[in-house]
Protein backbone atom coordinates (compact mmCIF):
# COMPACT_ATOMS: atom_id res chain seq x y z
CA UNK A 1 0.00 0.00 0.00
CA UNK A 2 1.23 3.29 -0.86
CA UNK A 3 1.68 5.99 1.39
CA UNK A 4 -1.58 8.57 1.84
CA UNK A 5 0.47 11.26 2.10
CA UNK A 6 3.82 11.70 1.20
CA UNK A 7 5.35 15.57 2.08
CA UNK A 8 9.27 15.69 1.28
CA UNK A 9 11.02 18.49 2.12
CA UNK A 10 9.14 21.31 1.89
CA UNK A 11 9.71 25.23 2.56
CA UNK A 12 7.11 27.72 2.55
CA UNK A 13 7.63 31.78 3.01
CA UNK A 14 4.97 34.30 3.13
CA UNK A 15 5.80 37.93 2.33
CA UNK A 16 9.75 36.75 3.41
CA UNK A 17 8.65 35.36 6.86
CA UNK A 18 9.38 31.38 6.51
CA UNK A 19 6.49 29.88 7.59
CA UNK A 20 7.83 25.72 6.89
CA UNK A 21 11.22 25.05 6.96
CA UNK A 22 12.18 21.40 5.50
CA UNK A 23 8.78 19.79 6.38
CA UNK A 24 8.85 16.08 6.07
CA UNK A 25 6.15 14.02 6.80
CA UNK A 26 4.56 10.39 5.50
CA UNK A 27 0.95 9.55 6.68
CA UNK A 28 0.36 5.78 6.14
CA UNK A 29 -2.90 3.86 5.36
CA UNK A 30 -5.10 3.83 9.39
CA UNK A 31 -2.71 6.27 10.72
CA UNK A 32 -4.09 8.58 13.26
CA UNK A 33 -1.35 11.78 13.50
CA UNK A 34 -1.96 14.80 15.93
CA UNK A 35 0.02 17.49 14.44
CA UNK A 36 0.36 20.47 17.38
CA UNK A 37 2.10 23.38 17.84
CA UNK A 38 1.82 26.71 18.75
CA UNK A 39 -0.49 29.38 17.22
CA UNK A 40 1.28 30.54 14.25
CA UNK A 41 3.64 27.94 13.94
CA UNK A 42 2.57 26.45 10.25
CA UNK A 43 0.49 24.12 11.08
CA UNK A 44 -2.84 25.94 9.27
CA UNK A 45 -0.05 26.39 6.30
CA UNK A 46 1.46 22.74 6.00
CA UNK A 47 -2.75 21.03 6.03
CA UNK A 48 -3.20 23.83 3.11
CA UNK A 49 -0.01 22.34 1.41
CA UNK A 50 -0.82 18.73 1.98
CA UNK A 51 -4.08 20.08 0.65
CA UNK A 52 -2.73 22.02 -2.71
CA UNK A 53 -4.28 25.31 -1.21
CA UNK A 54 -1.02 26.64 -0.91
CA UNK A 55 2.12 26.06 -3.66
CA UNK A 56 5.60 25.39 -1.38
CA UNK A 57 8.64 27.18 -2.67
CA UNK A 58 10.48 24.47 -2.92
CA UNK A 59 9.73 20.76 -2.03
CA UNK A 60 7.21 18.18 -3.09
CA UNK A 61 3.60 16.47 -2.10
CA UNK A 62 2.11 13.64 -2.74
CA UNK A 63 -1.37 13.13 -1.33
CA UNK A 64 -2.77 9.67 -2.39
CA UNK A 65 -0.83 8.75 -5.37
CA UNK A 66 -0.96 11.89 -6.87
CA UNK A 67 -0.44 15.56 -7.04
CA UNK A 68 -2.78 17.41 -4.60
CA UNK A 69 -4.98 19.75 -7.00
CA UNK A 70 -6.06 16.44 -8.72
CA UNK A 71 -6.86 14.43 -5.84
CA UNK A 72 -7.60 16.43 -3.04
CA UNK A 73 -11.28 15.76 -3.90
CA UNK A 74 -11.01 12.45 -2.49
CA UNK A 75 -9.96 13.57 1.11
CA UNK A 76 -12.38 14.39 3.76
CA UNK A 77 -11.41 17.87 4.91
CA UNK A 78 -13.31 19.57 7.86
CA UNK A 79 -11.49 22.88 7.60
CA UNK A 80 -11.30 25.26 10.82
CA UNK A 81 -14.37 25.78 13.01
CA UNK A 82 -14.91 29.65 11.58
CA UNK A 83 -14.25 29.01 7.91
CA UNK A 84 -18.16 28.43 6.94
CA UNK A 85 -20.80 31.06 7.43
CA UNK A 86 -22.74 29.33 10.40
CA UNK A 87 -25.77 31.83 9.87
CA UNK A 88 -26.20 30.86 6.36
CA UNK A 89 -29.65 29.58 5.49
CA UNK A 90 -29.13 25.84 5.21
CA UNK A 91 -30.09 22.70 7.11
CA UNK A 92 -27.81 19.75 8.47
CA UNK A 93 -28.99 17.98 5.69
CA UNK A 94 -27.79 20.51 2.93
CA UNK A 95 -24.53 20.87 4.56
CA UNK A 96 -23.94 16.74 4.27
CA UNK A 97 -24.91 16.52 1.11
CA UNK A 98 -22.56 19.17 -0.23
CA UNK A 99 -19.77 17.27 0.33
CA UNK A 100 -21.21 15.06 -2.85
CA UNK A 101 -20.47 18.30 -4.55
CA UNK A 102 -17.32 17.20 -6.20
CA UNK A 103 -18.75 14.46 -8.06
CA UNK A 104 -21.73 16.90 -9.83
CA UNK A 105 -21.69 19.10 -12.48
CA UNK A 106 -24.01 22.16 -13.08
CA UNK A 107 -27.46 20.85 -13.54
CA UNK A 108 -27.09 17.58 -12.25
CA UNK A 109 -29.39 16.70 -9.64
CA UNK A 110 -28.78 14.80 -6.11
CA UNK A 111 -29.87 11.31 -6.75
CA UNK A 112 -30.52 8.29 -4.67
CA UNK A 113 -27.04 7.43 -4.19
CA UNK A 114 -26.05 11.00 -3.07
CA UNK A 115 -29.05 11.04 -0.78
CA UNK A 116 -27.85 7.23 0.80
CA UNK A 117 -24.38 8.24 1.12
CA UNK A 118 -25.79 11.25 3.05
CA UNK A 119 -28.31 9.58 5.62
CA UNK A 120 -25.38 7.29 6.05
CA UNK A 121 -22.79 9.43 7.10
CA UNK A 122 -25.15 11.41 9.71
CA UNK A 123 -25.59 7.77 11.16
CA UNK A 124 -22.29 6.97 11.41
CA UNK A 125 -21.86 10.73 13.22
CA UNK A 126 -24.87 10.25 15.81
CA UNK A 127 -26.82 13.14 13.78
CA UNK A 128 -29.83 12.00 11.98
CA UNK A 129 -31.98 12.88 14.23
CA UNK A 130 -30.57 16.75 13.44
CA UNK A 131 -31.06 16.57 9.91
CA UNK A 132 -33.55 19.04 9.65
CA UNK A 133 -32.19 21.25 11.94
CA UNK A 134 -30.82 24.87 10.73
CA UNK A 135 -26.89 24.49 11.21
CA UNK A 136 -26.34 27.68 12.90
CA UNK A 137 -29.00 26.17 16.04
CA UNK A 138 -26.77 23.26 16.25
CA UNK A 139 -24.24 23.53 19.54
CA UNK A 140 -20.40 23.38 18.32
CA UNK A 141 -19.80 19.79 19.07
CA UNK A 142 -22.69 18.97 16.76
CA UNK A 143 -21.99 21.23 14.04
CA UNK A 144 -18.58 19.85 13.92
CA UNK A 145 -20.51 16.47 13.94
CA UNK A 146 -22.52 17.86 10.70
CA UNK A 147 -19.05 18.97 9.22
CA UNK A 148 -17.24 15.53 10.11
CA UNK A 149 -20.59 13.68 7.96
CA UNK A 150 -20.17 15.96 5.23
CA UNK A 151 -16.66 14.84 5.02
CA UNK A 152 -17.50 11.48 4.73
CA UNK A 153 -20.06 11.49 2.35
CA UNK A 154 -17.39 10.33 -0.79
CA UNK A 155 -15.91 7.70 1.55
CA UNK A 156 -12.73 9.19 1.49
CA UNK A 157 -9.40 6.74 2.69
CA UNK A 158 -7.82 10.52 4.50
CA UNK A 159 -9.78 12.46 6.74
CA UNK A 160 -8.25 15.56 7.13
CA UNK A 161 -9.30 18.17 10.21
CA UNK A 162 -7.87 21.67 10.93
CA UNK A 163 -8.28 22.30 14.79
CA UNK A 164 -11.14 20.32 15.15
CA UNK A 165 -11.96 20.93 19.08
CA UNK A 166 -11.96 24.79 18.77
CA UNK A 167 -15.71 25.92 20.20
CA UNK A 168 -16.30 22.50 21.45
CA UNK A 169 -16.88 21.87 25.50
CA UNK A 170 -14.56 19.43 27.67
CA UNK A 171 -17.86 17.39 27.92
CA UNK A 172 -18.57 17.03 24.15
CA UNK A 173 -14.70 17.41 23.22
CA UNK A 174 -14.67 13.26 24.74
CA UNK A 175 -17.67 12.35 22.30
CA UNK A 176 -16.17 13.87 19.77
CA UNK A 177 -12.73 12.04 19.64
CA UNK A 178 -14.50 8.85 20.28
CA UNK A 179 -16.11 9.12 17.28
CA UNK A 180 -12.82 9.62 15.62
CA UNK A 181 -11.48 6.76 17.46
CA UNK A 182 -14.43 4.96 15.47
CA UNK A 183 -13.18 5.98 12.30
CA UNK A 184 -9.79 5.22 12.79
CA UNK A 185 -10.35 1.75 12.01
CA UNK A 186 -10.84 2.91 8.17
CA UNK A 187 -9.42 5.41 7.38
CA UNK A 188 -6.23 7.58 8.05
CA UNK A 189 -7.02 10.74 10.01
CA UNK A 190 -4.29 13.95 10.62
CA UNK A 191 -5.61 16.41 13.08
CA UNK A 192 -4.22 19.51 13.74
CA UNK A 193 -4.44 21.44 16.76
CA UNK A 194 -2.91 23.65 19.46
CA UNK A 195 -4.65 22.10 22.51
CA UNK A 196 -1.81 19.68 24.16
CA UNK A 197 -4.54 17.57 26.42
CA UNK A 198 -6.57 17.13 23.81
CA UNK A 199 -4.85 14.48 21.66
CA UNK A 200 -4.24 12.60 24.88
CA UNK A 201 -5.74 8.96 23.75
CA UNK A 202 -6.54 8.29 20.81
CA UNK A 203 -4.05 9.13 18.70
CA UNK A 204 -1.11 7.18 17.10
CA UNK A 205 1.07 9.38 16.43
CA UNK A 206 2.21 12.77 17.70
CA UNK A 207 4.41 15.38 15.43
CA UNK A 208 4.91 18.96 16.66
CA UNK A 209 5.26 22.18 13.96
CA UNK A 210 6.85 25.14 14.61
CA UNK A 211 8.16 26.00 11.83
CA UNK A 212 10.38 22.64 11.64
CA UNK A 213 8.27 19.71 12.33
CA UNK A 214 9.76 16.81 14.62
CA UNK A 215 7.74 13.73 14.49
CA UNK A 216 7.08 10.94 16.91
CA UNK A 217 6.20 7.46 15.79
CA UNK A 218 4.50 6.57 19.48
CA UNK A 219 2.95 8.98 20.96
CA UNK A 220 5.21 9.87 23.76
CA UNK A 221 6.44 13.30 24.05
CA UNK A 222 9.17 14.47 25.94
CA UNK A 223 9.61 17.82 27.98
CA UNK A 224 12.74 18.40 25.44
CA UNK A 225 10.37 17.53 22.17
CA UNK A 226 7.91 20.20 23.30
CA UNK A 227 10.39 22.90 24.84
CA UNK A 228 11.54 22.99 21.17
CA UNK A 229 8.96 23.31 19.24
CA UNK A 230 7.47 25.93 21.73
CA UNK A 231 10.77 27.11 22.11
CA UNK A 232 9.72 27.68 25.94
CA UNK A 233 9.61 25.39 28.73
CA UNK A 234 6.11 23.79 29.15
CA UNK A 235 4.32 22.42 31.68
CA UNK A 236 3.21 18.85 30.75
CA UNK A 237 0.00 17.99 32.53
CA UNK A 238 -1.10 14.38 32.00
CA UNK A 239 -4.91 13.77 31.80
CA UNK A 240 -6.99 10.80 31.76
CA UNK A 241 -4.68 8.08 33.83
CA UNK A 242 -4.46 5.22 32.54
CA UNK A 243 -4.15 6.70 29.01
CA UNK A 244 -1.79 9.31 28.96
CA UNK A 245 0.23 11.10 26.24
CA UNK A 246 2.81 11.98 28.57
CA UNK A 247 5.79 9.57 30.48
CA UNK A 248 5.39 9.99 34.10
CA UNK A 249 7.56 12.68 35.58
CA UNK B 1 -56.47 55.08 -9.57
CA UNK B 2 -56.96 52.33 -12.07
CA UNK B 3 -57.08 55.12 -15.01
CA UNK B 4 -53.11 55.71 -14.70
CA UNK B 5 -52.91 51.93 -15.81
CA UNK B 6 -53.89 52.97 -19.49
CA UNK B 7 -50.90 54.85 -19.92
CA UNK B 8 -47.71 53.22 -21.78
CA UNK B 9 -45.69 54.39 -19.13
CA UNK B 10 -47.05 53.31 -16.57
CA UNK B 11 -47.65 49.95 -18.07
CA UNK B 12 -43.82 49.66 -18.97
CA UNK B 13 -43.16 51.17 -15.44
CA UNK B 14 -45.00 47.96 -14.12
CA UNK B 15 -43.65 45.31 -15.99
CA UNK B 16 -40.02 47.09 -15.32
CA UNK B 17 -40.35 46.46 -11.96
CA UNK B 18 -41.45 43.34 -11.74
CA UNK B 19 -38.32 42.11 -14.33
CA UNK B 20 -36.36 44.31 -12.06
CA UNK B 21 -37.67 42.36 -8.68
CA UNK B 22 -37.44 38.92 -10.17
CA UNK B 23 -33.26 39.86 -10.35
CA UNK B 24 -32.69 41.43 -7.66
CA UNK B 25 -34.84 39.15 -5.10
CA UNK B 26 -32.50 36.09 -6.86
CA UNK B 27 -29.15 37.77 -6.57
CA UNK B 28 -29.80 39.75 -3.65
CA UNK B 29 -30.19 36.35 -1.66
CA UNK B 30 -26.81 35.71 -2.64
CA UNK B 31 -25.05 39.15 -1.72
CA UNK B 32 -26.77 39.06 1.10
CA UNK B 33 -25.88 35.62 2.27
CA UNK B 34 -22.31 35.99 1.21
CA UNK B 35 -22.18 38.99 3.03
CA UNK B 36 -20.80 40.88 -0.17
CA UNK B 37 -22.89 43.66 -0.67
CA UNK B 38 -19.47 46.11 -0.57
CA UNK B 39 -18.57 44.61 -3.62
CA UNK B 40 -21.63 44.52 -4.94
CA UNK B 41 -21.68 48.65 -4.56
CA UNK B 42 -18.25 48.98 -5.92
CA UNK B 43 -19.77 47.06 -9.25
CA UNK B 44 -22.75 48.99 -9.66
CA UNK B 45 -20.55 52.11 -9.22
CA UNK B 46 -17.87 51.71 -11.28
CA UNK B 47 -20.41 50.75 -13.74
CA UNK B 48 -20.66 54.47 -14.53
CA UNK B 49 -17.70 54.24 -16.50
CA UNK B 50 -19.77 52.18 -19.52
CA UNK B 51 -22.65 54.80 -18.94
CA UNK B 52 -20.50 57.35 -20.06
CA UNK B 53 -18.53 55.15 -22.56
CA UNK B 54 -22.34 54.58 -23.91
CA UNK B 55 -22.69 57.99 -24.80
CA UNK B 56 -19.00 58.88 -25.54
CA UNK B 57 -19.58 56.30 -28.38
CA UNK B 58 -23.21 57.64 -29.25
CA UNK B 59 -24.80 54.05 -28.52
CA UNK B 60 -27.37 53.34 -26.18
CA UNK B 61 -25.79 53.78 -23.00
CA UNK B 62 -26.94 50.36 -21.41
CA UNK B 63 -24.88 48.22 -24.35
CA UNK B 64 -21.87 50.45 -23.05
CA UNK B 65 -22.89 49.26 -19.63
CA UNK B 66 -23.23 45.41 -20.10
CA UNK B 67 -19.90 44.55 -21.00
CA UNK B 68 -18.55 47.52 -18.79
CA UNK B 69 -20.16 46.28 -15.73
CA UNK B 70 -19.07 42.77 -16.31
CA UNK B 71 -15.75 43.58 -17.09
CA UNK B 72 -15.34 45.38 -14.13
CA UNK B 73 -17.29 42.64 -11.94
CA UNK B 74 -13.94 40.53 -13.21
CA UNK B 75 -11.91 42.77 -12.83
CA UNK B 76 -12.49 43.62 -9.11
CA UNK B 77 -13.23 39.85 -8.29
CA UNK B 78 -9.65 38.93 -9.02
CA UNK B 79 -7.96 42.17 -7.68
CA UNK B 80 -9.80 42.11 -4.82
CA UNK B 81 -8.82 38.17 -4.20
CA UNK B 82 -5.06 38.08 -5.34
CA UNK B 83 -3.73 41.61 -5.00
CA UNK B 84 -1.30 42.08 -2.23
CA UNK B 85 -3.95 45.01 -0.56
CA UNK B 86 -6.64 44.59 1.89
CA UNK B 87 -9.65 43.86 0.00
CA UNK B 88 -11.90 46.48 0.40
CA UNK B 89 -9.35 49.13 -0.15
CA UNK B 90 -8.87 47.76 -3.06
CA UNK B 91 -12.65 47.69 -4.19
CA UNK B 92 -12.71 51.38 -3.03
CA UNK B 93 -10.39 51.97 -5.25
CA UNK B 94 -12.04 50.58 -8.42
CA UNK B 95 -15.26 51.86 -7.39
CA UNK B 96 -14.23 55.56 -7.97
CA UNK B 97 -12.11 54.58 -10.77
CA UNK B 98 -14.67 53.40 -12.77
CA UNK B 99 -16.84 56.33 -11.56
CA UNK B 100 -14.03 59.28 -12.68
CA UNK B 101 -13.95 57.35 -16.14
CA UNK B 102 -17.50 57.72 -16.73
CA UNK B 103 -17.17 60.98 -15.46
CA UNK B 104 -14.40 62.43 -18.14
CA UNK B 105 -16.11 60.27 -20.70
CA UNK B 106 -19.50 62.50 -20.29
CA UNK B 107 -17.50 65.48 -20.29
CA UNK B 108 -15.85 64.96 -23.80
CA UNK B 109 -18.53 63.85 -24.86
CA UNK B 110 -20.16 67.14 -27.28
CA UNK B 111 -22.95 68.64 -26.61
CA UNK B 112 -25.86 67.80 -23.60
CA UNK B 113 -26.09 64.50 -22.09
CA UNK B 114 -29.58 63.28 -21.88
CA UNK B 115 -31.37 61.25 -19.43
CA UNK B 116 -28.19 61.35 -17.06
CA UNK B 117 -29.84 61.84 -14.39
CA UNK B 118 -31.97 58.34 -15.04
CA UNK B 119 -29.28 56.29 -14.67
CA UNK B 120 -28.18 58.18 -11.80
CA UNK B 121 -31.15 58.12 -9.99
CA UNK B 122 -33.68 55.91 -11.88
CA UNK B 123 -36.77 56.79 -13.42
CA UNK B 124 -39.03 53.94 -14.03
CA UNK B 125 -41.20 56.30 -15.75
CA UNK B 126 -39.35 56.48 -18.59
CA UNK B 127 -38.09 52.60 -19.53
CA UNK B 128 -39.33 51.69 -23.45
CA UNK B 129 -40.34 48.63 -24.43
CA UNK B 130 -36.68 47.79 -25.81
CA UNK B 131 -35.88 47.97 -22.76
CA UNK B 132 -38.30 45.35 -21.05
CA UNK B 133 -37.18 43.00 -23.65
CA UNK B 134 -33.75 43.41 -22.64
CA UNK B 135 -34.76 43.03 -18.95
CA UNK B 136 -36.91 40.03 -19.58
CA UNK B 137 -33.65 38.62 -21.34
CA UNK B 138 -31.38 39.37 -18.78
CA UNK B 139 -33.74 37.78 -16.07
CA UNK B 140 -33.61 34.74 -18.35
CA UNK B 141 -29.70 34.34 -18.15
CA UNK B 142 -29.65 34.96 -14.35
CA UNK B 143 -32.49 32.38 -13.86
CA UNK B 144 -30.89 30.05 -15.80
CA UNK B 145 -27.20 30.25 -14.65
CA UNK B 146 -28.52 29.88 -11.05
CA UNK B 147 -30.63 26.78 -11.73
CA UNK B 148 -27.90 25.20 -12.99
CA UNK B 149 -25.40 26.15 -10.19
CA UNK B 150 -27.95 26.70 -7.84
CA UNK B 151 -26.04 23.90 -5.32
CA UNK B 152 -22.41 25.31 -6.70
CA UNK B 153 -23.29 28.28 -5.41
CA UNK B 154 -24.80 27.03 -1.76
CA UNK B 155 -21.69 25.96 -1.15
CA UNK B 156 -19.64 28.50 -2.48
CA UNK B 157 -21.33 30.94 0.05
CA UNK B 158 -21.44 28.80 2.74
CA UNK B 159 -17.81 27.20 3.21
CA UNK B 160 -15.37 28.77 0.11
CA UNK B 161 -12.87 26.86 1.35
CA UNK B 162 -14.32 23.11 1.54
CA UNK B 163 -15.87 24.16 -1.96
CA UNK B 164 -12.06 25.07 -3.21
CA UNK B 165 -11.21 21.16 -1.65
CA UNK B 166 -14.24 19.98 -3.11
CA UNK B 167 -12.22 19.82 -6.61
CA UNK B 168 -14.64 22.91 -8.06
CA UNK B 169 -12.96 26.52 -8.83
CA UNK B 170 -14.07 28.30 -5.98
CA UNK B 171 -12.61 31.26 -7.63
CA UNK B 172 -14.33 30.75 -10.78
CA UNK B 173 -17.47 30.54 -9.38
CA UNK B 174 -17.19 33.64 -7.52
CA UNK B 175 -16.67 35.57 -10.80
CA UNK B 176 -19.22 33.85 -12.93
CA UNK B 177 -21.28 35.37 -8.96
CA UNK B 178 -20.57 38.78 -9.86
CA UNK B 179 -21.26 38.43 -13.19
CA UNK B 180 -24.87 37.75 -12.74
CA UNK B 181 -24.46 40.75 -10.05
CA UNK B 182 -23.26 42.82 -13.04
CA UNK B 183 -26.58 41.87 -14.98
CA UNK B 184 -28.67 42.57 -12.21
CA UNK B 185 -27.46 45.88 -11.86
CA UNK B 186 -28.16 46.85 -15.54
CA UNK B 187 -31.51 45.71 -15.40
CA UNK B 188 -32.12 47.47 -11.54
CA UNK B 189 -30.26 50.37 -13.65
CA UNK B 190 -33.54 52.23 -14.77
CA UNK B 191 -35.52 51.76 -11.63
CA UNK B 192 -33.84 53.09 -9.19
CA UNK B 193 -30.40 54.26 -10.44
CA UNK B 194 -26.70 53.66 -9.99
CA UNK B 195 -27.04 55.87 -6.32
CA UNK B 196 -29.73 53.92 -4.70
CA UNK B 197 -29.48 49.86 -6.56
CA UNK B 198 -27.67 48.66 -3.26
CA UNK B 199 -30.21 49.32 -1.32
CA UNK B 200 -33.02 47.45 -3.58
CA UNK B 201 -30.38 44.24 -4.21
CA UNK B 202 -29.67 44.11 -0.21
CA UNK B 203 -33.47 44.88 1.45
CA UNK B 204 -35.95 42.21 -0.13
CA UNK B 205 -33.43 39.65 0.56
CA UNK B 206 -32.14 40.97 4.06
CA UNK B 207 -36.13 41.09 5.21
CA UNK B 208 -37.14 37.27 3.64
CA UNK B 209 -34.34 36.15 5.74
CA UNK B 210 -36.24 37.06 8.37
CA UNK B 211 -39.04 34.74 7.41
CA UNK B 212 -37.58 31.46 5.93
CA UNK B 213 -34.62 29.26 6.57
CA UNK B 214 -34.19 28.09 3.38
CA UNK B 215 -32.21 29.98 0.64
CA UNK B 216 -34.43 28.81 -2.19
CA UNK B 217 -37.65 30.17 -0.39
CA UNK B 218 -35.81 33.04 0.46
CA UNK B 219 -35.38 33.76 -3.19
CA UNK B 220 -38.95 33.64 -3.60
CA UNK B 221 -39.93 35.57 -0.64
CA UNK B 222 -37.11 38.30 -1.74
CA UNK B 223 -38.76 38.76 -5.30
CA UNK B 224 -42.60 38.79 -3.80
CA UNK B 225 -41.47 41.84 -1.60
CA UNK B 226 -39.40 43.66 -4.30
CA UNK B 227 -42.03 43.19 -6.53
CA UNK B 228 -44.69 44.68 -3.75
CA UNK B 229 -42.44 47.50 -2.62
CA UNK B 230 -41.44 48.73 -5.85
CA UNK B 231 -45.27 48.63 -6.99
CA UNK B 232 -46.28 50.67 -3.84
CA UNK B 233 -43.21 52.74 -4.07
CA UNK B 234 -44.49 53.69 -7.60
CA UNK B 235 -47.69 54.38 -6.87
CA UNK B 236 -46.73 57.14 -3.91
CA UNK B 237 -44.50 58.55 -6.13
CA UNK B 238 -47.42 59.22 -8.91
CA UNK B 239 -49.89 60.32 -6.39
CA UNK B 240 -46.71 62.35 -4.58
CA UNK B 241 -45.58 63.77 -7.49
CA UNK B 242 -41.90 62.59 -6.48
CA UNK B 243 -39.13 60.99 -7.77
CA UNK B 244 -39.91 57.12 -8.24
CA UNK B 245 -36.58 55.21 -7.75
CA UNK B 246 -36.46 57.47 -4.46
CA UNK B 247 -39.90 56.73 -2.94
CA UNK B 248 -39.24 53.06 -3.94
CA UNK B 249 -36.26 53.01 -1.78
CA UNK B 250 -37.77 55.40 0.94
CA UNK B 251 -40.97 53.17 0.96
CA UNK B 252 -38.76 50.24 1.22
CA UNK B 253 -36.63 51.75 3.92
CA UNK B 254 -39.64 52.67 6.31
CA UNK B 255 -41.30 49.52 6.63
CA UNK B 256 -37.60 47.86 6.87
CA UNK B 257 -36.61 50.08 9.86
CA UNK B 258 -40.19 49.61 11.66
CA UNK B 259 -40.17 45.77 10.87
CA UNK B 260 -36.58 45.51 13.22
CA UNK B 261 -37.97 48.10 15.38
CA UNK B 262 -40.91 46.19 16.08
CA UNK B 263 -39.17 43.48 16.23
CA UNK B 264 -37.47 44.96 19.20
CA UNK B 265 -34.20 46.08 18.23
CA UNK B 266 -32.83 42.68 19.64
CA UNK B 267 -29.46 41.48 18.02
CA UNK B 268 -30.59 38.96 14.96
CA UNK B 269 -29.10 35.26 13.29
CA UNK B 270 -28.10 36.50 10.36
CA UNK B 271 -28.85 38.53 7.42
Amino acid sequence: MENVIDVKDVWVSYDGVRVLESVNLTVKDKDFLAIIGPNGGGKSTLLKVILGLIKPDKGSVTLLGGRPTKTRKDVGYVPQYHSSNLDFPVTVWDVVLMGRLSHKGPLQRYNDEDRNAALEALKTVGMLDFKDRQIGELSGGQKQRVFIARSLVTKPKLLILDEPSTGIDSRMQKEFYELLNKLKSEIAIVMVTHDISAVSVYVDKIGCLNRKFHYHDDKEISPHDLEVSYQCPVELIAHGVPHRVLKEH
Amino acid sequence: MLEVLQYDFMRNAILAAILASIACGIIGVYVVVKKIVFISGGITHASFGGIGLGYYLGINPLFGLIPFSLFSAIIMGLVSKRAKVAEDTAIGILWSLGMALGIILIYWTPGYAPDLMTYLFGNILTVPMSDIYLMLGLDLVIILVVYAYYKHFMALCFDEEFTTVSGLSAEKLYLLLLCLIALTIVLLIKVVGIILIIALLTMPASLSRHYTNNLGKMMYLAIIFGIFFSLAGLFLSYFFDAPSGATIILSMSTVYILHFLYDGLKPKIAS
